[in-house]
């Protein structure tokens, strides 16, 4: 399996760190619900069979987070886009 | 037909021409008590052990291929209990009392060899690891012997003790543990489910599960509805799938695990032998092939099959562990698809559904655990209780925070 990084190009599998499904949010602590949205989040998964939304890390590359969008059933990767602050929830104005 | 020693040479006098098939191979019927998905090593025991320990006969096991086609097909057939956590220790070890007496029990030869699972350590620090691990399971009835290194060199002369980077100093020993053959466990099952009356129904895919106010009725198949009392999820790999027919999100990622045979030669691992500095298991399969495996790929995958890297770290771990093995060429190599929990133990629960039952999260340790997953989820079923052995394995447990993590990786699946 190689995945394109956006800045590198195409790299083996091995250059990068796996974490998982990319569509999970961080909920705020302070909604009334917190605890059962805290529960989701870190333990509940869909788990598709299909395409999945997942963060990959360039760790042995530019460092990037990236979100892949890869077929289950197939390995096949259907897109690669690089993850900035903003598109994590950071500040808008990019400051960390 | 019972197999005996007379009923061998019977047969073998009359030209073998009067065996009868182990089971039949049913087409499913209107409905049943319990159904049962999936029919793998669990899936059969749960089956078999509904009918003969709670008298539950009126059973269907509805498998999508043919029984035994996925994970009973597709691990490195190694039994053995040596667990270090409270909740895992007494199932594990119900079920090594359980291969025990398995042979026996269905009169099926499951080639179950106890010949001795081995961990080799590397260091001081894990062999006080190991040492903690050992008196665990003491504690719990559990045999384990911690050996020194000329222990250890007397029993595997074959390894790289003098390895520069990862010497071996000693090993833990588990002497009941060791092999059973696969596919005889899944036939064995079979057999003894079918003589008690159960259906199996084979090339029946589950494509949907009936409800109706909150309650179970029965599932959709590729053989049309088939209803039932009760359904029971033994689907090890697709748990997430099944869940979801339900209106259930699991705490499940599936990750592919690979594992491989070497071409065939003469007795020379005698034991299970696992690699401490990296993750590498190794036997010999009565026909001569080394089978070994290490870790999973690491990403979510249903395709049944890996990538080279992790080939490449598997063969790197048995080169650092036993170097003769680089003379050996692999034959074969398959994927199964693991149900990694998010704290690596497994799931053996009811579910918010009425009816529906739950086995599942088995990580790459499921064949072990076979006759005891069967047992205990036949017992769940039958009396709507958790076994007591299995009794930490709560679906809730991510909500109550009473989570069994062997490894201490934390909520990351591909870690376990």
């Amino acid at each position: 399996m190689r995945i394109a990084c956006p800045h590198c190009g195409v790299r083996d599998v091995r250059e990068f760190a796996y974490l998982g499904d990319a569509t999970v949010t961080r909920p705020d602590p302070g909604a009334p619900d917190a605890l059962a949205r805290f529960i989701d989040y870190v333990y509940l998964r869909d788990n598709p069979a299909g395409a999945h939304h997942e963060l990959w890390y360039h760790a042995a590359g530019c460092q990037a987070w990236l979100k892949v969008t890869r077929d289950t059933r197939t390995h096949d990767i259907a897109g690669v886009e690089s993850l900035n602050e903003r598109s994590l929830g950071g500040p808008e104005d990019g400051t960390p | 037909m019972r197999y005996s020693a007379l009923a061998l040479a019977w047969n073998a006098v009359t030209g073998n021409r009067n065996w009868t098939p182990a089971w039949r191979d049913a087409a499913p019927r209107e409905s049943y008590d319990v159904l049962v998905i999936g029919g793998g090593g669990h899936g059969l025991a749960t089956a078999y052990y509904l009918a003969k320990e709670h008298g539950i006969a009126n059973v269907a096991v509805l498998e999508k291929s043919w029984i035994g086609s996925g994970n009973a097909g597709r691990n490195t057939t190694i039994i053995r209990s040596n667990y270090l956590m409270q909740g895992n220790i007494p199932f594990y070890e119900w079920s090594m009392r359980l291969w025990e007496s398995l042979e026996k029990d269905l009169n099926y030869n499951a080639m179950v060899s106890q010949r001795g699972v081995l961990n080799l350590y590397h260091s001081d620090i894990q062999r006080d690891a190991f040492a903690r691990r050992g008196n665990a399971m003491r504690l719990n009835g559990v045999d384990a012997e911690l050996l020194d290194r000329d222990q250890v060199r007397a029993l595997v002369p074959y390894l790289d003790f003098d390895s520069a980077r990862f010497p071996i100093h000693g090993g833990l020993m588990q002497r009941r543990g060791g092999t059973a053959r696969h596919d005889a466990v899944v036939w064995g099952y079979a057999r003894g489910a079918d003589r008690r009356g159960v259906d199996i129904v084979q090339n029946c895919e589950v494509t949907g599960i009936r409800r109706e106010n909150g309650r179970v009725t029965g599932v959709e198949t590729t053989r049309g509805a088939v209803g039932a009392g009760k359904v029971a999820l033994a689907v090890a790999g697709s748990s997430s799938r099944l869940a979801a027919m339900a209106g259930l999100r699991l705490p499940i990622e599936s990750h592919v695990l690979q594992a491989f045979v070497s071409e065939g030669i003469k007795p020379l691992v005698h034991h299970v032998v696992t690699f401490g500095a990296g993750h590498f298991y190794i036997s010999q399969s009565d026909k001569g092939g080394l089978v070994f495996g290490g870790d999973i790929d690491g990403y979510n995958s249903y395709a049944q099959r890996g990538n080279l890297p992790t080939v490449e770290d598997v063969c790197e771990g048995g080169m650092a562990m036993m170097p003769l093995i680089g003379r050996l060429r692999i034959v074969r190599s398959w994927g199964g698809l693991m149900d990694m929990s998010m704290d690596g133990s497994p799931i053996i629960d009811r579910t918010p559904v009425q009816g529906l039952y739950l086995n599942t999260g088995w990580c790459y340790g499921g064949f072990k655990a076979t006759p005891a997953s069967g047992w205990c989820f036949a017992h769940l079923i039958a009396r709507d209780e958790p076994h007591p052995v299995a009794a930490a394995y709560r679906l809730d447990r991510f909500t109550t925070g009473a989570l069994i993590d062997e490894r201490g990786a934390g909520a990351q699946p591909n870690l376990h």
